[in-house]
Order: structure tokens, then C-alpha cells, then sequence
């Protein structure tokens, strides 16, 4: 028999969190998991998502391998049939059993299924698993209509998935309203109209009574009052119910509605045994939100390690985007307590609804809605979380700009939560400031804070802004100590000045020299600006080390050279030019990862010499050394993949012949894959492209490296001009707004607003600068010259290749060993030994 | 400092070898040199060791010239760190030193004290 010191029952969103808050206190302990569903913990808030094009795999949380390594056994498709508690034993579907010392339940909950006749009929669904969606989808197809039964917060999410497959979507809901637990009337109306103006339909007061299958297979389903409505699929989203039939069978104590009872520890009625998630019942209630979960998870991760939290219930405020439409709730949002009062604003052209509950003596907010129009969410959850007394006027508190009450940081006490998806506390966020955090991507990157849902990114901001403030600490964004300004202001300095020296922009916007940091900074505006050749004389001095002989130095001085491989598609007889002049000059030859190869080992006074061949034979300068497009990786695509669904690789050429050359604040690296399987990894990269069936969907924002990020989607089902315009327009505001150094990554999280911001600028033109963008892509891409071929052409750059200036020799320093048929620097040791030979 | 009592003038390159605001390396015997022309300084020509100590490599002439708080530094190109010009201190690490060596424009001859 198997034996662990914890064995979990399900590998939910909030098991899984269980297992990794566990090992993260108390590593020591053994942590066995058995999971009923087949696929490891997944992100199933973003389910939804699936349909918009993101991978299944994508939003997996964890992997068999991931839990090994941490020393996590883990059995998937496995469902636990019986415990004993005596015995301290589980018993699972497949007859293994393990032996414990603490149980972890986290069963999680079901969709509620009403019992009309007609519900278990083919194509009527239920929306939970990555299984489901598989049934969603399949049904889908041929399909005209869909009809959702349930308008709560999951129905609608799930009326936004059948959208998303095309189907024309029709919610049915029992009660007056949709979101009747978050919303009042007012506020559920407003929805319902802004719903409809999408185009789906919905019926309320509509109790469905049976359901019949028609002979075209089609189902008819027949309402009290008798209408009918014919339909395709039909998912049932009508709430939750937990999964308590295990524990029930158990013995252990289960509330009157269902849920298994846990106590402030997150223990059950028997205490080696704790209940988590959307099976637990606490205080009566079930906490259907994933943050509550996340926060028993932890209590009980605690408990189990000997620790002392415990669980005091959970805010259920929330907000979100339900088919486009912002909608937020907070606390008592129908104002049910005695003597609540009630403010309530309405903008009937906006189709915004506001509503502020405060308590009998107006002391503080209870509750608000919110519909249309978010803006005012941050700031009345934190008046209620914390009970902050309420202004003078307390109608400022709906009212955004000038006249309206925002929430500042120095009003909110050490325990105010910031984040709530990571449980992020202003006192966590002071506690970063003073360990010497000075930069907003850097304390997000420590504390995970408005990594979630990225709600809380404005509230972040101003709580760092201003604490840094009440230190006496200034939110210093000079590039250096010779500008004063940020990178993007220096861009539009020279912009709007037609700066283009390094030296009338130091003497006339900034002071002494200059630098190793603000040279290749204005080097690099110039290029994107007026793109004149980086050697040309006035740069020369700017250029960092690599543009400085367009090559990349490695640590003995030498340099690696890339020849571009647009798409990574090379004729053979390419191949073998590469191979020739790597045979040559005896360079060490390396296939990159982005599809390239790397030709290492030549000298300075050699890479003439080496371009000279490499152009010869019809290649251009890769830019690897430079803060540019290095690559736009591919997949072969429909040219000869089964699954392709569109010429990926034409479409990575297009864009490679397109981009190249444009200089930017940081490297810039894309790619395209010819389906969903996604071969090219697309979405690790700063512009990625995928294929659907319909077009491309436009990924920005990845990046590998030392903090690897998923990009986000940008746009589906672009058609190839689209495609070209949003990308021209979203680099050229990468490349006229980024911080030195900054990826697109970290920029896009740096917006104010982030990625709708983003999409806002670059889709909608919200800034009316989209044809100014446009117009200077195009001028990047109609100067465009190689640089190496430029630089053979001419004389005086080419002065800039000798080793030495006042004999041919090469350097005598630089020794090479032989190492699997190439060669490669000496090492220290490889040296001394030499040295001491001769 | 490695101006020692056996200084003698030698003449290492002309100054169209020179690019303002840059530098290029030059070899004597077995040393090599790094020489830096900054035409709006004065004096105009700075030479040191052509070998960073740190990244130990021969590449001190390929580094980007500037100045931190006045002082006339230059970055070295493979771990960026700084080297003052006149004395070939190292700002981040004061104990590392390359040496400096006397120089001067003598009509169209770049000049160095070895």
C-alpha cells in the first residue's frame, strides 16, 4: 500500500493551489493526489477563452512532470470511491490505495442540471470541463442557434462561448433578471439592453417545463405559458452544486443544501480531514469564485503544517467583462441590510448604471453595481472593505475626473487588500518599496500583484507611486544622469524637433557627455526616426557594442555573425554557402532557436571579408546585434502540413521582408503558426501569428527569457492586410512609447490600461495617431538598406574593421581549442597551461 | 600609472586613423593600445591597455566613451563596466585598473609615451 503524509482528493484550480501552497511551507511532506478528471489542473475562469483561439494546453496549470519534480505523486482519471477514516485510507476507482496521514478534500462542485423531462436528450450540455467544451464544440458545428438556460455569471460567459463559435445565442433565464445575486433591477436591466444590442436574445420569467427532440434532430424546448423556442444545442449553466457525494458517504458532516461543513481551519467534522473550494460549505455558504478558494487552500496548506490561519469568509465583490459588457458588484449590492439607503446614477446614452448602497447612518458604503462603466469600482470596494468613512459629498464617490473622490493609497490601512487574485496587501507592497523595490514591473514581478485579472493595475500604480512619495522618494524616469527625460519623451523631442545628432539633442535637451545608456538610446530613435545607416559618422560613437561592427561580441572579443533566414526557409545551395564560409574561416557553427544559423569565432578584421562571401551569395545582415526584428519563426504551414489551414510561411516572410531592420527599444522577435497546433510557438513571442480557418489571430506581448510570459490575443480572424495594419501600428507605438530596454512584454503591462488600452490605440484609433504610425512604418520599411552591404560599399565605415589601425596583424590573445570538430575560445586553465608550455 | 622613467615618444598612428567621439586599437611590439579621440576635449587624445581586466579580452577601444558626474570614462564593451579616461580606474571597483599612458597630437601624428 502507498503511504503519504497528504493525500488530495481532486486537482482543481484550488487542489492544485493546495498542493503548491503545501510544498511551498512544507516541502518535507509527501503529497499524494488523486484527480477524477484526465487532464491536470487547468485554468477553468479562462474556459471561455478556448473558443477565442487559445490552446486547451494553454491554460493548463500543472503537468504529471511538473508535480515529480517536486516531489508531488500524482493519479489522474482516477476518482476516490471510499474513504476510511478509521483506517486513515482511500480508496480509488482503479483499486489503489493510499494511506494518510491528513485528507485534503477538493472535490469541487457540478453544474446544476434542472430535473425538466427532455434534459439528458443528445446536444443538451453542460459548461465546467475541458471535456465539455469538446462536447460544445462538436455540437456546435452545422449549428444554427444555441440556446443557454441560466443568465447568471457563468450562463453569460457561456452565451459568450456559443457566440464566439458563431451560433446565433439565445439565454434563457427562470428569474426576472440576469446576475440577479450580483445585480439590482436597474442594473440587470442595463445589461440585458447592452446584451441585446450584441445580438443575442434573452428571455427572462422563462421557466423552461420539457424538452423535446424533433425529427430533424433539433430540440424544441416548450415554456410555462406555452411558447416554445426550437434550438440546436442547449447548455444548461444554472448554477453550481458542491461535490459532496464522497464526503456524504464518509459520514462527515454536510450542510442542509449540500456542502461538506469546514470550520475557521478549513477542518471538517472530522479533524484529520479538511474541505477546500467549491465543496466546502462555510458559515452556510459555498464560495463559487476561485479566490476564496485559493484562500482556504492556503488556510488549510497552514493547518496542515502545524500553522495557525484560518479562514473568515471571503469578500464575494467582483468585477468583470461579460460579452464586452464591464459589469461589477460589491458587497451587499441590493442594499438588503436594514435602514441601507441607496445612490444611484444613470448615463442612458453611455448605458452605464451606477448604484452606492451606505449603511442607516451614512457613514460607509455597503454595496454598489456597476454596469457600462467599471471605473468607479476600485474605488467604492476599497470605501467598503475597509470602511472608510465616506466624503462629505457622497455622490463624489460615482463621479469619475474632475469632482469625483478617488481612491488614494495613503487612505487605505496595511491590511487593504491591493490584489485580490493573489491576496497582495498594501502592507506586502510597502514591506517591497522598503527592501528597495523601485520600479513597478519589478514589484509586480516579486509579488504577483495584478497578474490576475489585472483589475487592480490602476490601484497598484498609485499605492507605489505614492508610497514611494511619502519616503521622499521621487519616481525618478531619467534615462541617466545626462537627460533628464524618459526614453519616450526623448523620441518625441527629436520627433517634433528633428533632432538627429547625438549632439545637438545632449546640448540642447541635456547636459555633459552623455553615456553608455542614453547613446545607444538616441542611436536607436534616430534609426527608428530617420533610419540612416548606424555608421554613419555622427552614430559611430552611439553604437553599442554589437551595432558598434554589426556583429555580436563574445567573451574573448570575438565576434558571432548572423546571416538572415527569413521564415527559416534556406535553399540547399545556401545551406551550403553558410557551410562554405564556415569552412572558411573556420567559424563555430550553431543552429539558433530562431531558426537561423550562428557562424561564431571571427575576428574583427574578418567580418569583411566573411559578408562580403555571405552577400555574394544572396544573404542579407540578420540583425542579431541589434535592438531590432531578429527573426519571424515558422511552421511549413498549408504548403505541406496535414493540418495547416493557411500559408504560414508565406505569411513569416511577408512579414520578416517587412520588419526588418526597424530599430527598437528592445530586440523584437515573431513568429507564425500555420494552425492551432501551433508549431512556430507564436505565443511566446512579441508578435505572434496563428491560422484559423477564417484568417490569423494576432498574438502580442510574449516573450521567453528570463521571465517568460504567454502572450496576450490581440484580434481574431485578421484577413492579411488587417494583419499588417495592426501590427505596423501596435510596433510603432511600442517603438515611440517604451522605456529603454523594455520588451513588449513588460511595456503592455506597464500601459495604463494594458492590453485594451493597447487595443484601443492600435484598433479603434482611440488617440487618432494611427495613419501618423502607419505612415512612419513606412518609412522604416521603404529605407531600408542591408547594413553589411551598405558597409562594404563604403570606404570609411570599413576602416572601422581593422584590428589594429597601424599594422595587419590579428591579435595574438585570442586562442582557440578544438572541441567536437570545431573550434571554440580557450578556457582560463586551457590559457595558463599554454602559457606555461611555451 | 604607467608612466615609467624609460618614456619614450613613439609615434602609433596618424590622426585620420582616429574616429571623434570613438576609438581604435593599435599594436606596438607586443602591447596594445587603445586610443580615444575626443575632439572637444582637452586634451583631445586618450590612450590606455587595450585588455579589460574583467571581461579579459583585447576590447577597450570598442567600448562607447561618455562621462559619469564630469569625469571622462569610457564603458567596456563586454560587461559594461566603467574605466576612467585619465587615470584607468575602474568606477565600479576601484581596486581594478588598466594602465594610462602619456599622449599627444603632433601635427598629423598621434603620439604615445611607452
Amino acid at each position: 500500500m502507498q503511504k503519504a503524509d497528504v493525500v488530495v482528493v481532486g486537482n482543481g484550480m484550488v487542489g492544485h493551489h493546495f498542493v503548491e501552497s503545501l510544498n511551498n511551507i512544507s516541502p518535507a511532506l509527501s503529497i499524494t493526489v488523486l484527480g477524477e478528471e484526465s487532464a491536470p489542473a487547468y485554468d477553468r475562469v479562462h474556459l471561455s477563452d478556448v473558443f477565442a483561439g487559445t490552446d486547451p494546453s494553454d491554460l493548463a496549470l500543472t503537468d504529471e512532470l511538473a508535480y515529480r519534480c517536486i516531489g508531488v505523486t500524482a493519479h489522474f482519471g482516477d476518482r476516490v470511491t471510499h474513504i476510511d477514516t478509521e483506517a486513515k485510507q482511500v480508496t480509488a476507482a482503479s483499486g489503489l490505495r493510499v494511506e494518510y496521514d491528513k485528507l485534503v478534500l477538493a472535490t469541487g462542485s457540478y453544474p446544476f442540471v434542472p430535473p425538466i423531462p427532455g434534459f439528458d436528450l443528445p446536444k443538451c450540455l453542460v459548461y465546467r470541463t475541458l471535456d465539455d467544451l469538446v462536447a460544445i464544440r462538436s455540437a456546435a458545428k452545422n449549428a444554427r442557434r444555441g440556446v443557454v438556460v441560466g443568465g447568471g455569471l457563468l450562463g453569460l460567459e457561456c452565451a459568450n462561448a456559443l457566440r464566439n463559435l458563431g451560433l446565433e445565442t439565445h439565454v434563457v433565464e427562470f428569474a426576472p433578471g440576469l446576475m440577479g445575486v450580483q445585480l439590482d433591477e436597474t442594473g440587470s436591466a442595463t445589461l440585458r439592453s447592452k446584451i441585446e444590442d450584441l445580438g443575442l436574445t434573452v428571455h427572462t420569467n422563462t421557466a423552461t417545463q420539457s424538452i423535446e427532440q424533433h425529427e430533424d434532430g433539433s430540440l424544441i424546448m416548450n415554456f410555462a405559458g406555452g411558447a416554445a423556442l426550437q434550438t440546436d444545442l442547449i447548455v444548461f449553466s444554472a448554477g453550481i452544486r458542491p461535490s459532496d457525494q464522497l464526503a456524504k458517504e464518509t459520514g462527515l458532516a454536510i450542510g442542509e443544501r449540500g456542502g461538506v461543513v469546514i470550520d475557521d481551519s478549513c477542518a471538517t467534522s472530522h479533524a484529520d480531514v479538511f474541505a477546500i473550494g467549491e465543496c466546502a460549505l462555510y458559515d452556510g455558504r459555498i464560495f463559487g469564485l476561485v479566490a476564496p478558494g485559493y484562500r482556504m487552500a492556503e488556510v488549510a496548506a497552514s493547518q496542515v503544517s502545524g500553522g495557525t490561519e484560518t479562514f473568515q469568509g471571503a469578500d464575494m465583490s467582483t468585477k468583470l467583462k461579460l460579452l464586452g459588457v464591464e459589469v461589477g458588484s460589491v458587497g451587499d449590492a441590493h442594499g438588503k441590510a436594514e435602514g441601507s439607503q441607496c445612490f444611484t446614477f444613470s448615463d442612458p446614452i453611455k448605458k452605464a448604471y451606477m448604484r452606492m448602497n451606505v449603511d442607516n447612518n451614512s457613514s460607509k458604503v455597503t454595496g454598489a453595481v456597476l454596469v457600462g462603466d467599471c471605473s468607479r469600482y476600485d474605488t467604492l470596494l476599497q470605501y467598503y472593505l475597509n470602511e472608510l468613512p465616506l466624503p462629505e459629498d457622497p455622490t463624489s464617490l460615482l463621479v469619475s475626473g474632475a469632482g469625483g473622490v478617488e481612491i488614494s493609497a495613503s487612505m487605505l490601512p496595511d491590511t487593504a487588500t491591493i490584489c485580490s487574485c493573489h491576496n497582495v496587501s498594501k502592507g506586502v507592497i510597502t514591506g517591497c518599496i522598503e527592501a528597495g523595490c523601485m520600479d513597478l514591473g519589478e514589484l509586480k514581478a516579486e509579488t504577483k500583484a495584478s497578474t490576475g485579472c489585472g483589475g487592480c493595475a490602476a490601484l497598484l500604480k498609485s499605492t507605489f507611486e505614492s508610497e514611494l512619495e511619502a519616503r521622499g522618494l521621487e519616481v525618478d524616469r531619467s534615462l541617466c544622469e545626462h537627460f533628464g527625460h524618459t526614453r519616450q519623451a526623448l523620441f518625441h523631442i527629436c520627433q517634433v524637433e528633428g533632432i538627429s545628432q547625438f549632439a545637438d539633442l545632449i546640448s540642447q535637451h541635456g547636459r555633459g557627455k552623455g553615456c553608455d545608456i542614453c547613446k545607444p538610446v538616441a542611436a536607436s530613435i534616430f534609426a527608428s526616426l530617420y533610419n540612416e545607416h548606424v555608421l554613419e559618422k555622427p552614430h559611430v560613437g552611439l553604437q553599442d557594442t554589437n551595432d558598434h561592427v554589426l556583429a555580436n561580441m563574445q567573451k574573448n572579443g570575438t565576434y558571432s555573425v548572423v546571416p538572415r533566414i527569413p521564415g527559416g526557409i534556406i535553399t540547399p545551395d545556401k545551406l551550403i554557402a553558410i557551410g562554405a564560409v564556415g569552412k572558411k574561416y573556420d567559424l563555430y557553427t550553431k543552429i539558433t532557436g530562431g531558426q537561423r544559423i550562428d557562424l561564431f569565432g571571427a575576428q574583427i578584421h574578418e567580418l569583411p571579408a566573411i559578408w562580403h562571401e555571405l552577400i555574394q551569395a544572396g544573404f542579407e545582415t540578420g540583425h542579431a546585434y541589434g535592438k531590432s526584428l531578429r527573426t519571424v519563426k515558422s511552421c511549413v504551414g498549408s504548403t505541406w502540413c496535414r493540418y495547416g489551414v493557411q500559408d504560414s510561411v508565406a505569411m513569416a516572410l511577408l512579414l520578416e521582408d517587412r520588419y526588418k531592420g526597424l530599430r527598437s527599444p528592445h530586440k523584437l522577435k515573431m513568429a507564425v503558426s500555420g494552425c492551432t497546433r501551433e508549431c512556430a510557438e507564436a505565443q511566446s513571442k512579441d508578435v505572434g501569428v496563428i491560422a484559423t480557418e477564417n484568417g490569423w489571430n494576432l498574438f502580442v506581448g510574449g516573450n521567453g527569457g528570463m521571465r517568460p510570459r504567454h502572450a496576450d490575443l490581440f484580434a481574431t480572424d485578421l484577413d492579411d492586410n488587417t494583419l499588417l495594419l495592426y501590427i505596423d501600428r501596435f510596433l510603432m507605438f511600442y517603438v515611440r512609447t517604451a522605456d529603454r530596454l523594455q520588451r513588449t512584454s513588460v511595456w503592455l503591462e506597464s500601459l495604463d490600461g494594458g492590453l485594451d488600452y493597447a487595443r484601443e490605440v492600435v484598433i479603434d484609433d482611440s488617440l487618432g495617431i494611427c495613419a501618423e504610425l502607419e505612415a512612419q512604418m513606412n518609412n522604416v520599411v521603404g529605407t531600408y538598406q542591408c547594413e553589411w552591404k551598405s558597409t562594404l560599399g563604403d570606404k570609411e565605415k570599413l576602416k572601422r574593421f581593422r584590428q589594429f589601425v597601424n599594422t595587419d596583424e590579428s591579435d595574438p590573445d585570442v586562442v582557440f581549442v578544438r572541441e567536437r570538430g570545431q573550434r571554440r575560445p580557450a578556457t582560463e586553465d586551457e590559457l595558463a597551461l599554454a602559457a606555461k608550455a611555451i | 600609472m604607467a608612466t615609467t622613467n624609460l618614456m619614450r615618444p613613439l609615434t602609433v598612428c596618424i590622426t585620420a586613423d582616429l574616429v571623434p567621439h570613438s576609438g581604435v586599437a593599435v599594436k606596438v611590439g607586443e602591447q596594445q593600445l587603445a586610443v580615444f579621440y575626443m575632439p572637444d576635449e582637452s586634451p583631445q587624445i586618450y590612450v590606455m591597455d587595450n585588455y579589460d581586466p574583467i571581461g579579459r579580452a583585447n576590447v577597450m577601444s570598442r567600448g562607447i566613451l561618455g562621462d559619469i558626474k564630469g569625469e571622462l570614462v569610457v564603458a567596456a564593451p563586454l560587461y559594461k563596466q566603467h574605466f576612467r579616461l585619465c587615470t584607468g580606474v575602474c568606477v565600479e571597483d576601484e581596486g581594478v585598473s588598466v594602465a594610462v599612458f602619456k599622449s599627444a597630437i603632433i601635427d598629423d601624428s598621434v603620439v604615445v609615451w611607452l
